[in-house]
């Protein structure tokens, strides 16, 4: 049996504390950054508007476009529209390829530097937890929205390595300011040793990859809630209808949004399949059955087929577009109540995992 | 299942497919309506293809998942059959009603059942064409090269100057060569016609991944019904010192597979030697939390064999003689000596205490059918840490043997064990039984520490707290299908993921010679389902080809995307 080290306990809560709260300033500068840059664009749109009144308007499509022109030029005739690399550039949203384009926004930078500094304490957090508790920081509900806040903010960031995905950056440290929260308030547990039932090698596979699959899927759900709010909203400006969500403006355009949350799906559903199966290997090895529709599987099973219906929507006619992004959103909807709802009320073989 | 509607479906908004518009429902409203003056046949057909179609996997898929909620939120039979009962009696009317409705048997349900029976006869539909399809498709040519390149998704050309010396019919066998390097399968035309071309696929494996995971799917579901049909599970409870024979009366409770036969027990047996718990004493607020369960055995094989000490534990179980023994729960079991109203010995020996609250507060009965001249029964409670609350209510304060109590009441009669009706060993029913102490009783109820006999009035006997001894729950579970479960489930994930990161993609290239004496080159590739990666593999055709013919990078005739360097796109 592991030592328990309560004071590195403490230190860690510390921590946490102190990671919420830079994250909560990070919040702020992401939400001003949107704010902001649709005031930037609303200016900009009015100037241009001014300065070309009759002559051709391409100033504000071509900016926002982040450098890309119109159809291409110096085709050969009869070319038909390239879905693989024409990208359906509709006004007033963000390039679709999610690139970093030249121009600076001040607030995203701050926004982003202090979610460096509060993943980097919030990863003190974490690594002090499991030394105090002298094994893996996911053996509670507790730790396990300590770590899941912790991985879902560090994959964000890792992904912003290659994409401009600050947009996310609200919803990605709201959901993590909540995580934590919730965590603090609702689900503390002091460090302490595993009962019995987790003292197994398969916690540390099987609860990673849940962790990590939950973090992806919560970029997902975010991507889908504003592909469903950016699809309604082309369809209002295509329309000719007043813009009324101007900070969408920095958000890249629906079909983008969903091809990208496809592709992460793709993986966190990979990834939720090893969960489904490492759990039930773990429950032969614990309770002698690899399945037995404890509430806890119940609910695992119900969320691999809901997004096994997400990935198969995307190749069915009539179901791609809206319809899929409904399908990822239910998906985490019942990702979130497998943790919350299956976890205290309903009463199974996991119960223990909790509080 | 996944990607041929996808090849079809390539307009980018997918507001505007036809389905979608109420002018398209209309008339797939009216095509629906119309299909009925088929006939047997042609009704047949038409119920195969909306079954095996896409829409319907789809709808199927979801409602599967809406199906097995409910599971969740009743308490099941196979699980929990006492609360099932509980929840019937408590409310009867709803009760019945949900029972009727097979809520409280989801999983083996008329309902689920049929859900995921139509789900599989789908799939089966849906692979199998797809399967010969896909052989076929794997045994022939790629397809011919279309006339007009530029139509494609991917497309660009390259010009060899005239004094490179590589004529039209050279660069289509040095493209044939490179694309073959690629992995790719390459048939090249017209190789001495005046436009040579080649037509060039790859990535057949994506459907094969995608055919097996569907196909393991089907294989994960053969193997569940192989364990139901030939699997068996008991349970037993087993008291430090006792032996556990693997025969139908050794266990406490059997559940046999359809097919079970009795003489596929080996008859082997486990013998409880010592069992210890563990529990926190360190962190604060999680005071007496289990940390360790441990059992100590010694097995054999069969009657004869050598004995084996092994160490049973959670998450660790003992395989013997085809079957897994887990080690699902323990308790205490008091050792009392009860004598009758004659004097003699009528009980002696463990008996198990049901673990019913915190710190194993826990119940205890006694059912003594040998005492005489009356039968006696006790009803009571064991606590391993007795404290007494300021309400005068007992309780245990801790799980670990501190001050171990035992109180009970006592009964004589008829116990109706000789009737031949089974009965609980947990539950006494005192209805017809005379009580002789309780706490409302001129006797008051018994209470006894180790060592201490009490005499039951009216001269009935007595019963002696001898000390206390450990037991431990034991599931014994063999199931033939689930090593088969594990290796389809293994080749569903290989299936998977070759499904989703395999791109299928085809390549045509065409050459001639420009009126001025250069070497034309124009290439077009084309995706099969989602390939965010085609946009990349054309720049890296494009690359290579350039270096083949050590064309500079600028010569560019005509672009095909408009940031072709770019490795990555979305779309």
């Amino acid at each position: 049996m592991p030592v328990i080290n309560e004071t590195l306990g403490q230190y860690s809560e510390l921590f946490m504390l102190l990671a919420a709260g830079t994250y909560t300033v990070a919040f702020i500068a992401f939400a001003w950054d949107l704010a902001k840059s649709s005031k930037t664009f609303q200016a900009v749109d009015l100037k241009a508007a001014a300065i070309t009144a009759g002559e051709k308007v391409t100033v504000a499509a071509g900016r926002v476009g982040g450098g890309l022109g119109g159809p291409d030029a110096g085709g050969p005739a009869g070319r038909a529209e390239r879905p693989t690399s024409g990208l359906t550039v509709e006004g007033g949203t963000a390039a679709g390829d999610m690139k970093y384009a030249g121009e600076r926004r001040a607030p995203a930078r701050v926004a982003v530097a202090l979610t460096v500094l509060g993943v980097l304490i919030h990863g003190a957090g974490v690594v002090t937890r499991a030394f105090g508790a002298g094994r893996v920081p996911w053996g509670n509900m507790y730790e396990f929205l300590t770590t899941g806040a912790f991985v879902a903010v560090a994959v964000f960031l890792i992904v912003l390595i290659r994409r401009d995905l600050r947009f996310l950056g609200t919803f990605v440290i709201g959901l993590a300011i909540i995580m934590l929260v919730a965590a603090s308030v609702a689900f503390w547990t002091p460090v302490g040793h595993l009962v019995p039932a987790l003292q197994s090698y398969w916690l540390i596979i099987h609860v990673s990859i849940a962790v990590l699959s939950s973090a992806l899927f919560t970029l997902t759900f975010a991507m889908s809630v504003l592909q469903l709010i950016q699809s309604r909203r082309q369809k209002n400006l295509a329309a000719g209808r007043a813009d009324k969500l101007a900070f969408m403006r920095l958000v890249p355009n629906a079909l983008s949004l969903e091809n990208l949350a496809y592709r992460i799906n793709a993986i966190a559903f990979i990834g939720w399949t090893f969960t489904l199966m490492f759990g039930a290997i773990w429950a032969e090895k614990a309770w002698g059955r690899f399945w037995g529709w404890d509430p806890k599987e119940v609910w695992t099973f119900v969320i691999w087929v809901v997004y096994a219906g997400y990935l198969h929507a995307r190749a069915t006619r009539g179901w791609t577009g809206t319809r899929a992004a409904w399908l990822s959103i239910i998906g985490y909807a019942c990702v979130i109540l497998n943790f919350t709802l299956v976890n205290t009320m309903l009463n199974g073989l996991h119960s223990y995992s909790g509080l | 299942m996944s990607e041929s509607v996808k090849a079809k479906k390539k307009s980018p908004s997918a507001e505007s497919t036809p389905g979608n518009t109420a002018e398209g429902k209309l008339q797939q409203a009216k095509s629906e309506a119309a299909l009925p003056a088929l006939g047997v046949m042609g009704m047949l057909r038409w119920a195969w293809t909306q079954l095996t179609s896409m829409r319907t996997a789809l709808f199927l898929l979801l409602l599967l998942a809406v199906g097995a909620v409910p599971g969740s939120l009743f308490p099941q039979r196979p699980a929990n059959p006492s609360l099932v009962t509980q929840r019937i009696s408590e409310n009867p009317t709803m009760g019945q009603i949900l029972d009727a409705l097979q809520m409280y048997d989801v999983y083996s349900s008329a309902w689920f059942s049929a859900i995921y029976i139509l789900l599989f006869i789908s799939l089966i539909g849906c692979v199998t064409p797809r399967a010969i399809a896909h052989y076929k498709a794997m045994k022939s040519q790629p397809p011919r090269t279309p006339k007009r390149l530029s139509r494609l998704p991917e497309y660009g050309t390259l010009a060899l100057p005239a004094d490179a010396g590589i004529p039209a019919s050279r660069a289509i066998n040095d493209a044939a060569g490179l694309l073959k390097k690629r992995g790719y399968r390459v048939e090249v035309r017209d190789v001495d016609g005046a436009l040579p071309s080649l037509g060039a696929e790859r990535g057949f494996l994506k459907e094969v991944g995608n055919l097996v995971f569907h196909t393991s799917l089907i294989g994960v579901l053969v193997s569940v019904a192989i364990g139901g049909l030939f699997g068996y599970s008991g349970q037993r409870i087993l008291v430090e010192g006792d032996t556990f024979v693997n025969t139908l009366v050794g266990y406490d409770q059997f559940t046999p597979g359809t097919n079970f036969q009795s003489s596929a027990l080996q008859p082997y047996s486990v013998q409880l030697d010592k069992f210890e718990a563990k529990f926190d004493r360190e962190s604060p607020g999680k005071a007496g939390q289990p940390i360790d369960y441990t059992a100590e055995v010694t097995t054999k094989e069969t009657p004869d064999a050598p004995a084996k000490k092994e160490t049973l534990k959670v998450n660790d179980p003992v395989s013997l003689g085809g079957t897994s023994l887990y080690l699902t729960g323990n308790g205490y079991a008091p050792i009392v000596t009860v004598r009758d109203g004659e004097g003699n010995v009528s009980f002696q020996g463990p008996v198990t205490a049901k673990v019913q609250g915190d710190n194993y507060y826990s119940s205890v009965v006694i059912k003594v059918p040998d005492a005489k001249p009356e039968q006696l029964g006790f009803v009571g409670f064991f606590l391993p840490t007795a404290f007494v609350s300021e309400d005068g209510i007992s309780f245990s304060g801790a799980p670990e043997l501190i001050n171990p109590q035992l109180s009970l009441n006592s009964f004589y009669g008829d116990l109706g064990l000789d009737k031949g009706v089974p009965q609980n060993v947990f539950e006494l029913d005192v209805k017809d039984l005379k009580q002789l102490n309780g706490r409302d009783l001129a006797a008051g109820g018994i209470t006894l520490t180790p060592g201490a006999t009490v005499n039951l009035p009216e001269g009935k006997g007595s019963i002696t707290f001898d000390g206390v001894k450990k037991y431990i729950g034991m599931d014994i579970h063999h199931n033939p299908g689930q090593l088969y479960a594990l290796i389809f489930g293994f080749l569903a994930v290989a299936g998977l993921v070759m499904s989703l990161y395999i791109n299928r993609r085809r390549v045509w290239v065409r050459t001639g010679t420009h009126a001025d004496g250069r070497t034309m080159v124009e290439y077009g590739l084309l995706a099969r389902g989602e390939d965010h990666r085609l946009a990349g593999e054309a720049a890296a055709l494009r690359e290579i080809f350039a270096r083949e013919w050590n064309i500079p990078e600028t010569q560019d005739t005509a672009t095909t995307t408009a940031g072709s360097s770019s490795t990555s796109k979305d779309q």
